[in-house]
């Protein structure tokens, strides 16, 4: 999408969707520095995860669910590797065996036979129910985002109160780190 | 070597350490302790600014003409705050500066303490880096840190800001040691295989240019020497970006002058006619390419870059090569001389006549006159009345600034000093200040507009102060005259707040503050005048009223191709040619 005034480069390109796994020290403004990247250059950021990895050796791991046409995306992870403290920018969509999940908790409320369609549904799923009372239920399930969005749109109508997603880890697939 | 001592010492210390000879600032609370340790020692020179940002400026002046780091001190809150303009001018232009800034002690942060700002947020995405130092263990790596963060790779400006109780804590101080960073490695060596083939595709271009940037003043004097060497053993011709004038003499033959929006016709029309780009330290900015679907449409391209986001950011290119423009330019010397490609002479011989049909327009003439001055013609009586001296430029930003890069000629690298990718009007008068500083003996001379000079004339005093006799040639049209430029052209002449009301005098202002004020009003005294104005001893404001309804031709508007030139004849026709779209753009 040419979102400027500029005349979009001379090559039309369609946006692709790419998850890319950087490497950072972990030390204090090393997230802000990812993210001010991002909205300052006008990337887009479908889904952001971060946690410190290795504890002993001062690594974190972000992995970046983003869009952009192949310019951008390349532009993205230059722009990245490019920050002082950031170690190294895999694209695991590149590397083309990305192993991607997520987490998520999802509260239900509801009697009869919805409550009933709700449990039998999360079962279906292989969502465990980790919180119960009378008239609801929090479940948590694992997997790719889709299929957390198609269980989260069946919840709708039975009753969903909140849910709340931790956003995509992903690694790559096979012996080797990436 | 390492020594117990305040933090305060230990920021004095390794600028010492560092080789800092003149450090730009201006006290406040949070730097105390480190005004402190200054007054305690002889070996670092304080130059007194009257405003943050002059201090960066001057500090950016100093560190383009002598291939530096510049150093930089200010307070914290509004110190640092007045600092961020000249911190992203030095990102855009990619200048090694070091930029210390107070900061409230560590238990205040947060607290909205008295001059408190958080400045490593502000400063973060307008740095190449910062650090906020919190533990007086850290000082002593980061301060070396960021002296090599700031000037290797693609050099830039870096923040740290160190809170009052870390300057007054007590900790071991190591010298600078040459340990490798943990991420930050950046490449300096381009690949050979890229090389080899960028030099076969040299070989056999019929209509080839080089195309130069910033990247090859950055990279040090022998990228400078490198270049020469290639073009002439290629026989090419050569254009330049602003940033980039000086790295080839603008006296050659093989030199089109700069290109781009307001560059010469022989050279943006040779870019677009080319069938090779040779992209070395340029990064194919906005005002280089103009319209992007039409940039160069038969040319395929090499880009030498040290920076890999600067590839294939804007223009997709045929051979990218990372690396550092003297290490590139060495490797392909050897690899040209080793491989001895056969040009097409034939064919380079018809290009060269194609070119030598383009400059017979000569784009850059104007309409002479004896009544006013024309803002061209003071350029170059400036520029004779200089000739054979040991001359430095800086300018403001404006017609004046394009007219500089358009009249002036560079044989040297580090001579020509101006806001290229922010565009910062005040640039000049404290890049001047900067650049006499490292420069006592030299001529140094700031081109300038009367609007820009308005912006940070109180740097003047600092001249004054430190008699640095920098001479501010201000072409006086009484118009901010890039922006009544493009009204004219754009917005069917209705001059905005473009006018420059109420001026001061220059002449009594000079006086007032402490220098001397020239004016000159007609052509037949411009000689006599600048020759007074160089022979002063002491800064100079120079007030040339000159013609204010001049426009900086040649023009690529907005939106348009290399070859839908604007000229200075073709004035009248100039409202049609700007269609809607273009206006949108700036």
């Amino acid at each position: 999408m040419n979102t400027t005034h500029y005349p979009s480069a001379y090559v039309f390109q369609t946006p692709e969707t790419h998850t890319l796994s950087v490497v950072v020290d972990n030390e204090p403004g090393v997230l802000a520095r990812v993210v001010g990247l991002f909205s300052g250059r006008g990337y887009n950021i479908e889904s952001l995860t971060v946690s410190e990895t290795e504890h002993e050796k001062h690594l974190s791991r972000i992995t970046i669910v983003t869009t952009g046409t192949p310019m951008v995306i390349e532009q993205i992870k230059n722009q990245l590797d490019r920050l002082v403290p950031v170690h190294r920018v895999v694209d695991l969509t590149v590397a083309g065996k990305v192993l991607a999940r997520e987490l998520a908790l999802i509260k239900v409320k509801g009697k009869g036979e919805a409550r009933v369609e709700a449990l039998r549904l999360g079962d279906a799923f292989r969502a465990r129910v980790v919180d119960a009372t009378t008239e609801s239920f929090v479940f948590e399930i694992t997997g790719k985002s889709d299929k957390i969005d198609e269980f989260v749109g069946l919840m709708g109508p039975l009753g969903l109160v909140e849910y709340s997603r931790t956003g995509v880890a992903a690694i790559s697939r096979g012996p080797e780190a990436s | 070597m390492s020594r117990q001592m305040t933090g305060a010492e230990m920021v004095i210390a390794a600028l010492q350490d560092q080789g800092v000879e003149v450090l730009f600032g201006y006290p406040g609370g949070s730097v105390l302790p480190i005004y402190d340790e200054i007054f305690k020692q002889e070996k670092i020179r304080h130059v007194l600014v009257r405003h943050e940002q002059g201090a960066v400026h001057a500090a950016e002046g100093y560190a383009r003409s002598t291939g530096k780091v510049g150093a930089v001190l200010v307070t914290s809150g509004p110190g640092a705050t007045n600092a961020v303009t000249g911190l992203t001018d030095a990102l855009l232009d990619s200048i090694p500066l070091v930029c210390i800034t107070g900061q409230v002690p560590t238990h205040l942060i947060g607290n909205d303490a008295f001059q408190e700002c958080d400045t490593v947020g502000i400063t973060r995405p307008c740095t190449k880096h910062n650090w906020l130092v919190k533990r007086i263990e850290d000082l002593p790596r980061i301060l070396h840190e960021a002296f090599h963060v700031a000037k290797s790779g693609r050099p830039g400006p870096v923040v740290i800001d160190i809170p009052k109780d870390v300057q007054f804590a007590t900790g071991t101080y190591h010298g600078p040691k040459n340990i490798q960073h943990k991420t930050y490695r950046p490449k300096v060596k381009g690949d050979m295989d890229a090389i080899r083939h960028a030099v076969q595709m040299i070989g056999k271009a019929h209509r080839p240019i080089f195309y130069t940037g910033g990247g090859v003043i950055n990279s040090g004097p022998a990228a400078s020497q490198l270049l020469r060497e290639l073009v002439r053993t290629t026989g090419f011709p050569i254009t330049s970006t602003l940033m980039g004038l000086g790295a080839y003499p603008g006296n050659d033959e093989q030199f089109l002058g700069m290109l781009g929006m307001h560059g010469t016709l022989e050279a943006n029309m040779a870019m677009h006619e080319s069938d090779l780009i040779i992209c070395i330290g340029a990064r194919f900015d906005d005002r280089i390419t103009g319209r992007l679907d039409a940039f160069a449409p038969h040319a395929k391209k090499i880009h030498i870059d040290i920076d890999p986001s600067s590839i294939n950011k804007i223009i997709k290119v045929d051979v990218p090569i990372v690396g550092d423009v003297a290490h590139v330019l060495e490797d392909m010397v050897r690899v040209w001389k080793q491989t001895q490609p056969q040009i097409d002479k034939a064919a380079l011989q018809k290009w060269w006549d194609k070119i030598a049909v383009w400059r017979g327009r000569k784009c850059l003439a104007y309409r002479a006159s004896d009544e006013i001055i024309k803002p061209q013609y003071a350029i170059q009586r400036l520029q004779e009345a200089v000739k054979g001296k040991d001359v430095y430029f800086t300018t403001e930003v404006g017609q004046h600034q394009m007219w500089a890069a358009q009249f002036l000629k560079f044989d040297e690298p580090n001579r020509w000093m101006t806001s290229g990718g922010l565009g910062t009007m005040g640039y000049g008068i404290p890049a001047a200040v900067g650049v006499q500083m490292a420069h006592p003996s030299s001529l140094v001379i700031d081109i300038a507009g009367e609007a820009s000079v308005m912006m940070t004339m109180q740097e003047i005093s600092t001249a004054v102060q430190y008699r640095l006799p920098i001479k501010i040639f201000i072409l006086n049209n009484h118009y901010m005259g890039m922006v009544r430029q493009w009204q004219e052209l754009l917005h069917g002449g209705r001059y905005s707040e473009s006018y420059s009301h109420a001026l001061p005098d220059f002449v009594k202002l000079a006086e007032a503050m402490g220098g001397v004020g020239i004016r000159c009003e007609k052509p037949s005294d411009l000689d006599a005048k600048i020759a007074e104005m160089i022979a002063v001893k002491k800064p100079v404001i120079f007030d040339c009223v000159v013609d204010p309804a001049e426009n900086c031709f040649p023009m690529i508007p907005s939106g348009k191709a290399h070859n839908e030139m604007l000229f200075g004849e073709a004035v009248e026709d100039i409202g049609n040619v700007i269609d809607e779209k273009g206006k949108m753009l700036v």
